[in-house]
């Protein structure tokens, strides 16, 4: 029982982020037609404005030491964060959070990015074929992973959870299983909570709002919602927009549990796609389930036990491509992709 | 029409074979005649070729086809390991293997078109990749790679001299023997293993027009014009494609084979789906569905990228050195970050410049800067490859005719 619950637990983290960027790709998909593989390139520029906030933030002033030594004989080196030094106590608060601050700081700058790369460069290319949409994105996801490795470079650059969230909690004594039973890392729950507040937030805009009706009632119909005299192209604009904000904020809350590196995006973005094509193309519901589905999957087919089952084999690496080529070939659709949304 | 069409083959066919066996003539000036980058330009170009007979004609975008060029590497280096230093059935095996490996995977991905089919076949390469990393590290040697080894049995060759690591040859002659012959104070490299790729490039090539020219070419660019509309005339396609798509795997396993055949040794990274993507560029940036575009763009990108990486600031600079400091300076901090380390920046750009303004590649470039030539000079005359572009697009010119009618269902 307790093993169960601890694998159900650590797919969640995946879980989330998979439900998370294959929501972004959906609402592209669903709203405007367009397969979008720089996708993953938006959740690792998500996750390097939560190493450029942090950098903003720290920004030392150094000074010499009149009075200590180093080791090496040269007066110390004192560095203070300015941040510090103009606001004391709070301005080291605000460095241990950085990561809930640079949410503040990356939503206008994916809104932004979203916003141009949908203007510049995805509007010509609707009424082209999907290969088309495919290839121009995907160019567009090599030149965005090189232009960040050029100015991050190539290695990782790990990112400190706030001190608060350091450590894990013991949820397996919480509901009254044996203690040090299911231990779970809390940054993990922290992500996972994340996680539901924006699917949930989204899904509210969504159902809830003016707005996200006239956008519902586009992807059901785009001609008609124009012909009512509703510009829906702005609204679709937006939504890419907001597309691009919610994977790049899984990409920055990301950061605490995989240092950001330029290749992440690459990485998600096979098996995001996965993830959308198991959900169903066009079905945001689908996304999400299928996000958590495929992430608690996997950490189940990790488990000891599977792989004695098997034989010696692991596949917890192959697990979600299996999936995707039985679900592909016996249910095109996906779980819960509406008929006739791309089933052929 | 069909006897100049013939001509006009015979015409590239004898032109793309003088080119390719003079290339150490060739690229020599141009800095890129040594035997490592020519080889590569050949090889690729076979993978390119053969990626095209699936996506030029048919237009299933594979996004996996590194998979068999891994499949291809592996095979063949087990062959060089167990039978025999020779590389023929190192590289006869190889093309069975991923044949065989290709016709699985095209049985099952060919059931689904468009974007599903582009994702199966990722799927299945990353499958196959982390596959490779973990599972079959017995077979693939994981992250190491797969070597020769003083060990292996090599139950077909005569014991060799002890001590030495032997190297891949064809019946004797060492792939990686090299002439020099200095030529107009150039040093012309005339490599075995290049002449051995280019010959079976220039096989592959004259295959790969046969396949273009022939009636089961015309029903694939059929498929890629309108499958429905295909089906419902009683063809089934799905035959078709498969064929199509076991040939290019088998392309793809012959260009890793060679891959190995020149440097013995395979690694999983050959089959990430950046290598998948690679090919696609390759395609593209020549011009899918015609018949010389993809071994242009191999070796225009594989050319970019050994020169191109290795211009460093210091020689950006030089280039502006008849310039003020300052300017030479502005222009260097401009220019350099999509040079060196960064080329990919630029193949990104110019990748995504062809895509939006070029879509049939620089193949259609060349033609439309050539019409405007012609435009303005007289009537014009109609080349082998401006025919393939035009049957690409679907408007034929004029002259062009019955034999191409399938082709004409196409309405873009």
């Amino acid at each position: 029982m307790d093993a169960i619950l601890l694998q159900v637990l650590n797919g969640l983290d995946k879980g989330s982020a998979y439900a998370l960027i294959a929501l972004g790709l959906t609402l592209i998909f669903g709203t405007l037609g367009v397969v979008n593989f720089a996708h993953g390139a938006l959740f690792m520029i998500g996750s390097f404005c939560t190493v450029t906030f942090n950098n903003l933030l720290s920004f030392e002033r150094v000074t010499l030491s009149e009075t200590e030594l180093s080791p090496w004989g040269t007066p110390l080196e004192i560095h203070v964060p300015y941040v510090e030094l103009w606001f004391g106590e709070l301005g080291a608060t605000m460095i241990d959070y950085s990561v809930f601050w640079s949410i503040l700081f990356a939503i206008p700058v994916m809104l932004l990015i979203g916003i141009v790369m949908e203007r510049g460069l995805i509007k010509h290319f609707y009424k082209r074929p999907h290969a088309d949409q495919i290839l121009v994105t995907f160019g567009l996801a090599i030149v965005l992973q090189e232009v960040i490795k050029t100015v991050y470079g190539a290695n990782p650059i790990p990112q400190p959870a706030p001190d608060a969230f350091v450590g894990s909690v013991d949820i397996g004594a919480m509901i009254g299983m044996a203690d040090n039973a299911v231990i779970y890392p809390i940054w993990r729950l922290v992500y996972f909570l994340f996680a539901g507040v924006v699917i949930g937030g989204i899904f509210a805009f969504l159902r809830y709002t003016t707005f996200g009706m006239v956008v519902r009632a586009g992807m059901a119909d785009r001609e008609t919602v124009g012909l009512l005299g509703i510009d829906i192209d702005k609204r679709f604009t937006a939504m890419f927009g907001l597309a691009a904000v919610v994977t790049g904020l899984a990409g920055v809350m990301y950061t605490p549990i995989l240092s950001p590196n330029y290749h992440m995006g690459m990485d998600f973005l096979v098996l995001c796609f996965v993830v959308v094509v198991v959900g169903g193309m066009g079905s945001l519901t689908g996304a999400v389930a299928a996000g958590f589905l495929l992430g608690i999957l996997q950490s189940f087919a990790s488990m000891p036990e599977v792989k004695d089952f098997l034989f010696g084999f692991s596949i917890d690496q192959v697990i979600i491509y299996l999936v995707a080529v039985i679900i592909l070939l016996t249910r095109p659709r996906g779980l819960m992709g509406r008929k006739g949304v791309m089933e052929t | 029409m069909l006897k100049t069409l013939r001509t006009n083959d015979t015409a590239l066919m004898i032109l793309f074979t003088l080119v390719v066996l003079a290339g150490p003539l060739i690229l020599a000036p141009v800095g890129a005649g040594y035997p490592d980058l020519m080889q590569r330009f050949v090889i690729y170009g076979i993978f390119a070729i053969g990626f095209n007979i699936l996506f030029g004609l048919t237009g299933y975008l594979s996004f996996g086809h590194a998979a068999f060029l891994g499949v291809g590497s592996y095979s063949a280096l087990w062959m060089l390991k167990l039978l025999s230093i020779n590389i023929v059935p190192a590289i006869i095996f190889a093309v069975v293997v991923s044949g065989l490996f290709a016709l699985l995977i095209g049985f099952v991905s060919l059931r689904r078109s468009g974007i599903y089919f582009s994702i199966l076949t990722l799927a299945f390469a990353q499958m196959s990749y982390n596959l490779a990393y973990s599972v079959l590290t017995p077979i693939t040697n994981g992250e190491t790679g797969l070597q020769l080894d003083l060990e292996d049995p090599r139950i077909l060759d005569s014991a060799g001299s002890a001590g030495q690591v032997a190297s891949p040859s064809f019946f004797g002659l060492e792939m990686g023997d090299t002439a020099v012959v200095p030529f107009l104070g150039m040093d012309l490299q005339f490599n075995v293993g290049f002449y051995v790729s280019a010959l079976i490039l220039i096989g592959m090539f004259y295959l790969s027009l046969r396949i273009f020219r022939s009636p089961f070419g015309m029903i694939l660019r059929a498929v890629k014009s309108n499958q429905t509309r295909l089906n419902y005339t009683g063809f089934n396609s799905r035959p078709y494609t498969l064929t199509a798509f076991v040939i290019s795997g088998m392309y793809a396993g012959l260009a890793g084979a060679l891959l190995v055949c020149m440097d013995p040794l395979a690694g999983a990274e050959r089959m990430q789906w950046t290598a998948s993507g690679e090919v696609v560029l390759m395609t593209i940036m020549g011009g899918a569905g015609t018949l010389i575009g993809p071994v242009l763009g191999a070796g225009i990108i594989k050319y970019f990228e050994n020169i191109f990486s290795r211009i460093n600031d210091e020689v950006v600079l030089g280039w502006f050195s008849a310039l003020p400091d300052w300017l030479a300076e502005a222009f260097t901090t401009v220019i350099s970050p999509f040079l060196g380390s960064g080329w990919h920046i630029s193949l990104g750009l110019i990748f995504m410049l062809v895509v939006i303004f070029l879509p049939g590649g620089l193949v259609e470039g060349a033609n439309r800067l050539m019409n405007l030539f012609t435009r303005l000079s007289g009537p014009r005359k109609n080349t082998a490859s401006e025919e393939d572009a035009y049957a690409d697009k679907g408007s034929l010119p004029t002259k062009a005719a019955p034999s191409s009618t399938v082709v004409n269902t196409k309405e873009s």
